[in-house]
């Protein structure tokens, strides 16, 4: 798998280093969130399917679930998210990065979008049913 | 709002004069009550004391005849401090300045509502974050939310949170914490499979070999009641390196007024202190609307539940208050929030801000104390009455149980013809305690008062 980056439906985006991925959400939906005040550190070992809640993130708006792209295991959070919670509006894809895991099937990236087919998702009906 | 609705201009919204209501159908009422399995509304509410057909007033009366019935229905009521009143267990009798119940009933105080719309609310919300601040003073704690129901379901609060922090089933309880709390919490942790374990007392304080015993990794937390039900002073500092040995919570239900005195929570260790603001100048009232406190470390700010009044700033860089931290709440969290609480007990709170400004820390302390050496002048001078002897001998506050060889409904009678409300018997819930009744004695007593209990009761003994 390349560095480049898988999309969920539900927006967030992973990147994968053999079999460690990296989560966070996407520009688009930082921008639907708004400022972001508070990320609750994801439990490390906490185990979690495709689609499960990971941790949750709450902006000046309301409070959102972060669910897991793939399944796996999680390693580690971002605990630059405690003291500027700001930085997954800042810088989304890189400093702005909220939990790993270790992936436990691979085969499940498949199912993500790849950039281009995320491009479309959102242009296309469907984005606005999944938060 | 109601916007045009023909497909005309997207901004022609017409704000219509009336508010439209949609009101349920009846077939959508009977749904609803075939769904909770009830055959009627009636039904539903039967457990509420008075519905208006059961009030026996003839039709037809004038408003002269009205005011003049229920004067001689009122009559039949004996209230304190007509009587000279022993009751406590958790009501409690407290002299309340006239300040308080004037500024209550203030509009501003009296009807105001919600303050989620801060730029017309300052008042409001700054009276809260006064409350707030001064209860955090009061019990040492970092944070304190604008109040809960009242001190039961403050405490059911508590507990929930530690459940579901910990992810654990088990929470220690004290056999001599208010049966109603009692009740209360396992109402609350009823569908939940938590199991909840009761500390026995030695001599009316906490069992500690038992607490050390049982508080393992399976613990969620761990309550204590300060006074506790007897009125008696536990050892909490004892209980806070157990629990954290156990990594469970340490809940502390306390009486605002006994921290004039005793230790506050935040300083033995405990993670949250809970409790029951009424004698904080709040009528006794039959029951309520009373005032439930929550206080607890910054550790716990985001799951703790209630409201939160915090200080900002302005647009031009004025002080300004909001409600904060909303996100924890259900109108924006819904099931994921921290508690199901929808209202508070604003006004309550506000009362008793009043009250505490009043009295100020010294006042406060005074306060304690006179409670204090009241309930022991009582208490020392009661239990040299032959018949009558102190069931524990820890240290107390303002209550205290006593064990008597006439029965103790004899003596609630007896006591009642002479002008004097015994002391609570409660063989209902400590049926091992034999004739016990709980006294209760507050700064409202005076020597004399209390003088005259002691050569009353010898007298009906």
């Amino acid at each position: 798998m390349s560095t480049s980056r898988r999309y969920a439906k539900s927006h967030e985006w992973i990147r994968v280093e053999g079999t460690l991925g990296t989560v966070g959400i996407s520009d688009h939906a930082q921008k639907e969130v708004t400022d972001v005040v508070y990320v609750e550190v994801a439990k490390t070992g906490k185990v979690v399917k495709a689609g499960d809640e990971a941790t949750t993130l709450e902006s000046v708006k309301a409070a959102f679930s972060i669910y897991a792209p793939v399944s796996g295991t999680i390693t580690k959070s971002n605990l630059a998210l405690d003291g500027d919670p700001g930085l997954i509006n800042k810088s989304p894809y890189d400093e702005g990065w909220i939990f790993a895991l270790e992936i436990s099937d691979p085969a499940e990236l498949d199912k993500l979008m790849s950039e281009e087919q995320y491009q479309k998702f959102l242009t296309s009906g469907e984005a606005a049913a999944h938060h | 709002m109601t916007n045009a609705g023909d497909g005309s201009a997207p901004f022609s919204c017409i704000i219509s004069n009336t508010m439209d209501f949609t009101p349920h159908t009846e077939a959508e009422r009977k749904e609803m009550l075939a769904d909770i399995g009830v055959s009627s509304f009636k039904e539903l509410v039967k457990n509420l004391p008075i519905m208006e057909e059961d009030l026996k007033i003839p039709s037809g009366l004038s408003e002269g005849e009205m005011v003049r019935l229920g004067h001689e229905l009122g009559s039949k009521n004996q209230a304190a401090p007509r009587l000279s009143s022993y009751l406590g267990a958790g009501a409690y009798e407290h002299f309340s300045p006239a300040a308080v119940s004037a500024l209550m009933s203030r509009g501003e105080f009296l009807t105001s509502y919600t303050p989620y719309q801060p730029e017309v609310s300052q008042g409001t919300l700054q009276t809260l974050y006064e409350f707030q601040s001064m209860i955090c003073d009061l019990t040492a704690m970092d944070v304190t939310n604008t109040g809960m129901y009242e001190g039961a379901s403050a405490l059911a609060e508590a507990v929930l949170l530690a459940l579901r922090e910990t992810g654990r089933k088990k929470v220690l309880i004290p056999r001599s914490l208010h049966p109603d709390y009692k009740t209360v919490l396992s109402t609350y942790t009823s569908e939940s499979g938590t199991q909840l374990i009761e500390i026995p007392f030695k001599d009316g304080q906490l069992d500690l070999g038992f607490v050390a015993k049982n508080l393992t990794s399976e613990v969620a937390a761990v309550v204590i009641q300060n006074p506790n039900f007897f009125g008696i002073v536990e050892p909490a500092e004892a209980i806070a390196p157990l629990a954290q040995a156990a990594s469970a919570l340490y809940i502390a239900s306390v009486n605002p007024i006994s921290l004039g005195l005793l230790t506050p929570p935040g300083e033995y260790g405990a993670d949250i202190a809970v409790g029951e603001g009424q004698s904080l100048g709040i009528a006794p009232g039959f029951g309520g609307p009373y005032l439930g406190l929550f206080a607890c470390k910054t550790k716990w700010l985001r799951k703790m539940p209630g409201r939160l009044v915090g200080q900002t700033v302005d647009v031009d860089g004025r002080r300004a208050f909001v409600l904060t931290l909303q996100a924890r709440e259900q109108h924006i969290r819904r099931e994921k929030a921290t508690s199901n609480v929808c209202t508070t007990t604003a006004l309550i709170a506000a009362g008793s801000t009043f009250y505490m400004s009043l009295l100020g820390k010294q006042g406060l302390r005074d306060l304690a104390y006179q409670n204090l050496a009241k309930a022991r002048y009582a208490f020392d001078q009661l239990t040299q009455i032959p018949g009558v002897r102190a069931a524990f001998k820890a240290p107390i506050f303002n209550e205290f149980v006593l064990q008597t060889t006439t029965p103790v409904e004899t003596l609630q009678q007896r006591l009642l013809e002479c002008g004097v409300v015994a002391g609570l018997p409660i063989k209902k819930w400590y049926p091992e305690l034999e004739n016990a009744s709980l006294w209760c004695v507050t700064e409202t007593k005076t020597k004399a008062d209390i003088d005259f209990l002691v050569k009353t009761l010898r007298g009906v003994l």
